[in-house]
């Protein structure tokens, strides 16, 4: 059946300041077809679908819809015009109804509400789109993935034409993954135009009818799903491997071992496990990284490790003692290390000043304090210490780190984790959002402490960094370890395929 | 005995309306996430007002317009402060309470302890107020009561039956959502406040001209509070707060009276019934015991930014 | 954030002439608001205002007078200042001092014979520990079950304030007197004045708490972590500090300043435990506390101005005033403040080019945003 051209994105450039957040992109949508746009964190992918969502205007380039030249003004308008989204944060009031929250954002109702036929409005449609919902139940009671059925709803109620949806799948179990891209299949079949953002290399290739991939502003790829592979789309996303390789001095030779985890099962903010006897060990001297799609269990381990999360079953060991049940302050003083992937919003307090973010960790130190007093000079001291030593950019160490650039801030939160000499380092995506230079810095100062004897645990979803960095690797796909490899011994093309869920 | 039970609950209702203007104004105020600690103050400058113009002008009607009015401008100065300027609402509550307790007293002081020649009278209705018993309990009183046999069911309408009050009850747990959907958050925020403020003073008009006819300084006696912790007692739903205020209401009358029969405790214990009570309502509605969802409106005492997350 | 035309920013950093500055210019707003109530009552402000400053601050006895006011106002904006620097609304302080007097006053009234030195301290102890415990029932509720304390506080006070009038007005009633006031407590335990100058002893015990927390504040590992948990507690959690435990220890010494705001007004001022003894204080220190911006050495300061302000009544009484001009004033002057507040966090610009409408609703594109801005 010929599909017609619903949308068509014409050289859309979009820049922020001195970024180029879109270059030149070409983006051709057919109707009834389910679109995957692929790439990873900064690709531009978001401020992409945010121009066609009326909440960015680009700064050239030109949109036609059904074949007329649009200019989407605002978001009212891109809603008139048909085109909707589900976010990631679900917006909706959890006291609510489902048959509430439906009608408050389509605004339809009258002043009086009558329930029942509220009610049977959105059940009819429900059925007509094959959505198991149940109008009368209130939001709190609902599943992530009922909950997300209602937010679609919302857009289907709306009579949307072209329905996008941010990472669908990161919030869900795969079961609710699978149930989801059947609805997703049953739109499309009823002439309605799917585009969903997605990292996931394996649910691109299973669900979508075509792939975009976008990387660094750009469109660096675009075909048929059938015509889709692993390694091709792993080349699109990251890359050739370009990068000079950073000095690494040899593993030692039967090199201790450090931290041994034991089928670790943890649940994720939901209930849900996140990790799924997760089982591997850690040694001294190395980096292990740890490669995976975000949202695999990932940050669940990191922090369990960190101890920030409670474990539901199974057993860390370091050094052949027991420390699953110690909290995060006793991992501190074992020599864990933990830099955070969310920044402003854990690692650093962006209202506070350098001086004070040193000392996060290490204010009960006899250095920084005496008898319950901070020692302001010793503080100060080795604050431009580090300022010094790791080149760190700011306008005064006085000032509030939120006005440092990102990649300072990074350098500042590292060398604070690694200042105490750790012997365990959990970097949870390093240098994510970062410039190549920053990046470098960070690299050089975890590789250093590598060969220092410490380990690095590296949590990445770059392979460039993990094949540069890490001398062993283990893949993360749904909670589990799809296998572990020494990384002079694999390649991209394998780790790929584990990443998207082959088994070893 | 009949006669005594029966006059009890005549002035439990009386009472009951006097705080349950503030409270329910309060109640659709913070469910669209707005607290206001300075109820105290507000009623006060409403029972000033009110009776200075009537003391004035011998004219309740106009006395009545001018308390809303008051009400009115009040709620707006706080929901400029707390809404456009983003000030912190426990900090702003507590300075209109303040200032509306001297305030009050400072215009008042010229009228104290004046008695006024109008005040609501009460009104027997045809036909209702000859049932025995009942007749006396409920329909015997003045306008105001009547009111709030009115505001009460439609209070409770508007809320949970109709659109606007799907959105009130949508604003005060996410206004995320609501600013999403079109709707303007910053604008319904100023008319519930606005409302609120507004029903706060015509409480305080419920003292100085019906409860009694003079004006004194504090008159309202720490009504306001009660007010105020009526609305967490009753999960913000007025028909419970209607329930609670005769309850409290019925509480402290019978302290007063109990004295003669019941020796042995102090009035001053009766009257920390209702205030125990709204800590303990407190714990069982909102405690993160709890499996069911909060009754506290989520966004309640946040700032609403759309930038600053 | 568009409104047409005009541009609302957060500012990252408030530069300290703003912090000073901005303040006094809004107190002159508020006094300026006052005094359009003073004429609408038919006095000259200038008149008023004049009168009330030479009373309270020109004189010795004047001075003596205004810090005696002020001794309470000190203790409870000291009380809230640490509470709300670490964002927890104890609006309590008023119960909590009721509480502290009461503990206190009853060794005091009925306690054990011993050296009058040591009943002293005792006594001293008792109130603190009075205001605390009053004070961690909110603490307990809301780091245990997460209940709102800005509420439990408010409703606290009430009970004490009921359960000191039953006192009151029962089982402590002094014989002969008709009015709910206790015996004297006895006469060794009276806290003296300083020489001659008539200033009550009580303002070294409030200036040495204000040190003692401005020290504690700003130099110890204590406020250091109470700084990190009002910024996020996520992160406060991520450093290894158990959060809960702050809660529980600040509540804890906000409850025994305020605790203690009852020791100096029942050895120092009334010298006998009576009905109504905060008379207010607590609210008022909600009020001085903010307009010190929770500075502890600011809020003796401000303390003392507003004892000022309360005393100077007695003056323009004569004159025909109404007394409640002080209390009229407070809120006046807090209210303008709290509006001028704003103009320190955020810059107002007016733009008249037309800007590329957005608002960001989510997270996430925030997040991608920051990255993208780099």
């Amino acid at each position: 059946m010929e599909k017609s051209v619903i949308l068509e994105m014409k050289d859309i450039t979009k820049r922020f300041g001195k970024t180029l957040a879109n270059d030149h992109i070409n983006l051709r949508l057919y109707q009834g077809e389910i679109h995957a746009l692929l790439g990873e964190n900064g690709a531009g992918k978001s401020t992409l679908m945010n121009i066609l969502l009326g909440i960015y205007r680009p700064n050239s380039g030109e949109i036609f819809y059904k074949g007329k030249r649009v200019s989407i003004k605002s978001p009212k308008h891109a809603v008139e015009l048909g085109i909707g989204m589900v976010h990631q944060h679900f917006e909706l009031i959890p006291t609510l109804s489902v048959a509430e929250n439906i009608f408050l954002s389509i605004g339809q109702c009258k002043f009086i509400l009558n329930k029942k036929n509220m009610e049977e409005t959105i059940a009819r449609y429900a059925e007509k789109f094959g959505l198991a919902v149940d109008p009368a139940a209130k939001v709190w009671q609902l599943s992530v993935g009922e909950q997300q059925r209602v937010e679609i709803m919302k857009l289907l109620c709306r009579d949307c034409e072209i329905m996008i949806l941010d990472e669908p799948s990161a919030v869900l179990t795969p079961q609710e993954s699978k149930e989801m891209f059947r609805t997703l299949r049953k739109m499309a079949d009823e002439g309605k135009t799917v585009i969903f953002i997605s990292h996931k290399m394996s649910e691109v290739m299973e669900h979508a009818d075509r792939i975009t991939v976008l990387k660094g502003g750009k469109v660096e790829d675009e075909m048929l799903a059938k015509d889709a592979t692993v390694e091709r789309l792993t080349k699109a996303v990251v890359g050739l491997r370009s990068l000079e390789k950073t000095v690494r001095s040899p593993i030692k030779e039967n090199s201790s071992l450090l931290l041994e985890i034991e089928h670790l099962c943890v649940h994720n903010d939901k209930g849900i496990d996140a990790l799924k006897d997760v089982s591997f060990s850690l040694r001294q001297g190395e980096i292990f990284a740890i490669a995976g799609v975000a949202g695999n269990g990932q940050r669940e381990l990191a922090e369990a490790l960190a101890g920030l999360r409670k474990v539901k079953s199974g057993c860390i060991r370091m050094n052949g003692r027991d420390i699953t049940k110690s909290n995060a302050r006793q991992r501190m003083e074992m020599g864990i290390s933990f830099i955070p992937e969310d920044r402003l919003q854990m690692g650093l307090i962006p209202g506070m000043n350098m001086k004070q973010n040193i000392i996060l960790k290490k204010f009960r130190e006899p250095e920084y304090s005496r008898f319950g007093f901070l020692r302001n000079k010793s503080i100060k001291a080795v604050t431009e210490k580090y300022v010094e030593t790791y080149d760190i950019k700011n306008g005064g160490i006085e000032l509030p780190v939120s006005m440092m650039s990102g990649g300072n801030q990074q350098k500042l939160l590292v060398a604070r984790e690694i200042q105490c000499d750790p012997v365990l380092i959990i970097a949870a995506y390093p240098v994510r959002g970062l410039d190549i230079g920053a990046s470098e810095a960070i690299h050089r100062i975890l590789m250093e402490q590598r060969n220092r004897g410490a380990c690095v645990l590296l949590i990445s979803e770059e392979l460039d960094e993990i094949f540069d960095m890490s001398d062993r690797v283990a893949v993360l796909c749904d909670g589990k370890v799809m296998g572990i490899r020494n990384t002079s011994e694999t390649d991209y093309d394998e780790i790929g395929r584990l990443m998207s869920g082959e088994t070893a | 005995m009949t006669a005594f039970i029966t006059s009890i609950c005549a002035t439990a209702i009386v009472y009951a309306v006097s705080i349950l203007y503030a409270a329910i104004g309060e109640i659709f105020s913070q469910r669209a996430g707005i607290m206001n600690l300075g109820l105290e103050g507000i009623m006060l400058m409403g029972a000033v007002s009110g009776f200075l113009v009537v003391y004035h002008t011998n004219s309740l009607m106009l006395a009545i317009l001018v308390v809303i009015l008051v009400g009115a401008l009040l709620g707006l100065a706080f929901a400029f402060l707390t809404i456009t300027l983003r000030a912190d609402q426990t900090v702003c509550g507590m300075a209109f309470m303040i200032f509306g307790s001297g305030l009050s007293g400072f215009i008042g002081k010229n009228v104290t302890g004046i008695a006024s020649s109008v005040k609501f009278e009460k009104i027997n209705i045809p036909i209702l107020s000859d049932i025995p018993v009942l007749g006396d309990i409920f329909f015997k009183h003045d306008l105001l009561v009547y009111m709030m046999y009115i505001i009460v069911p439609l209070s409770m309408f508007y809320i949970y039956r109709t659109r606007p009050g799907m959105i009130l009850r949508a604003l005060g747990e996410n206004p995320a959502a609501v600013d999403a959907a079109g709707i303007n958050v910053f604008a319904l925020r100023y008319w519930y406040v606005i409302f609120g403020c507004a029903m706060t003073a015509i409480s305080g008009v419920c003292i100085s001209l019906s409860y009694t006819n003079f004006w004194n300084e504090g008159m309202t006696g720490g009504k306001g509070w009660i007010a105020f912790s009526l609305v967490a007692f009753s999960g913000w739903n007025p028909a419970r707060a209607a329930l609670g205020a005769l309850l409290f209401g019925a509480i402290s009358i019978i302290g007063i009276n109990m004295q003669i029969y019941l020796p042995g405790i102090p009035s001053q214990f009766y009257g920390m019934l209702p205030y125990i009570a709204t800590v303990v309502a407190l714990i069982i509605t909102t405690g993160s015991f709890r499996k069911k969802h909060t009754e506290e409106p989520a966004a309640l005492c946040q700032r609403y930014d759309r930038e600053v997350r | 954030m568009d409104i047409g035309a005009i541009q609302i920013e957060k500012k990252q950093v408030v530069p300290l002439i703003n912090k000073i500055l901005n303040p006094i210019i809004f107190v002159l707003l508020g006094l300026a608001f006052g005094s359009i109530m003073i004429i609408a009552v038919g006095f000259n402000p200038i008149t008023v205002y004049s009168k009330m400053i030479s009373y309270s601050f020109f004189r010795l006895r004047g001075i003596s007078g205004s810090i005696k006011a002020g001794l309470p106002l000190m203790l409870c904006g000291l009380s809230v200042s640490v509470a709300f620097k670490m964002n927890l609304n104890n609006i309590g302080a008023e119960g909590q001092y009721a509480m502290g007097a009461i503990l206190g006053g009853w060794f005091a009234l009925f306690g054990p014979e011993m050296p009058i030195m040591l009943k002293l301290i005792v006594m001293f102890l008792l109130c603190a520990a009075g205001g605390a415990l009053w004070a961690m029932i909110a603490a307990a509720l809301k780091a245990y079950w997460n209940v709102n304390e800005t509420i439990v506080t408010l409703m606290l006070n009430y009970v004490a304030l009921l359960f000191l009038d039953y006192l009151c007005y029962g089982p402590w009633m002094a014989k002969k007197q008709t009015t709910a006031i206790s015996e004297s407590i006895p006469k060794g335990m009276h806290l003296p004045d300083i020489g001659n100058t008539g200033i009550n002893a009580g303002i070294l015990i409030a200036v040495l708490i204000a040190v003692f927390l401005y020290i504690y504040l700003r130099m110890t590992t204590a406020g250091y972590q109470m700084e990190v948990i009002r910024n996020s507690r996520k992160t406060a959690e991520y450093a290894g500090i158990n959060v809960r435990k702050h809660i529980l220890m600040v509540l804890g010494l906000s409850g025994a300043i305020a605790g203690l705001a009852g020791f100096v007004q029942v050895t120092g001022v009334v010298h006998r435990v009576q009905a109504q003894l905060p008379g207010g204080s607590g609210y008022t220190g909600i009020v001085i506390a903010y307009l010190s911006q929770f500075n502890p050495i600011a809020v003796i300061i401000v303390s003392i101005l507003f004892g000022g302000l309360v005393n100077s009544c007695a003056a323009v009484q004569i004159m025909g005033v109404p007394s409640q001009i002080a209390t009229m004033l407070q809120g006046s002057i807090m209210i303008f403040v709290i509006a001028g507040e704003f103009f320190n966090h955020y810059k107002v610009s007016f733009n008249s080019a037309k800007r590329d409408r957005y608002y960001k609703i989510d997270r996430n594109q925030h997040k991608e945003i920051e990255g993208v801005k780099q």
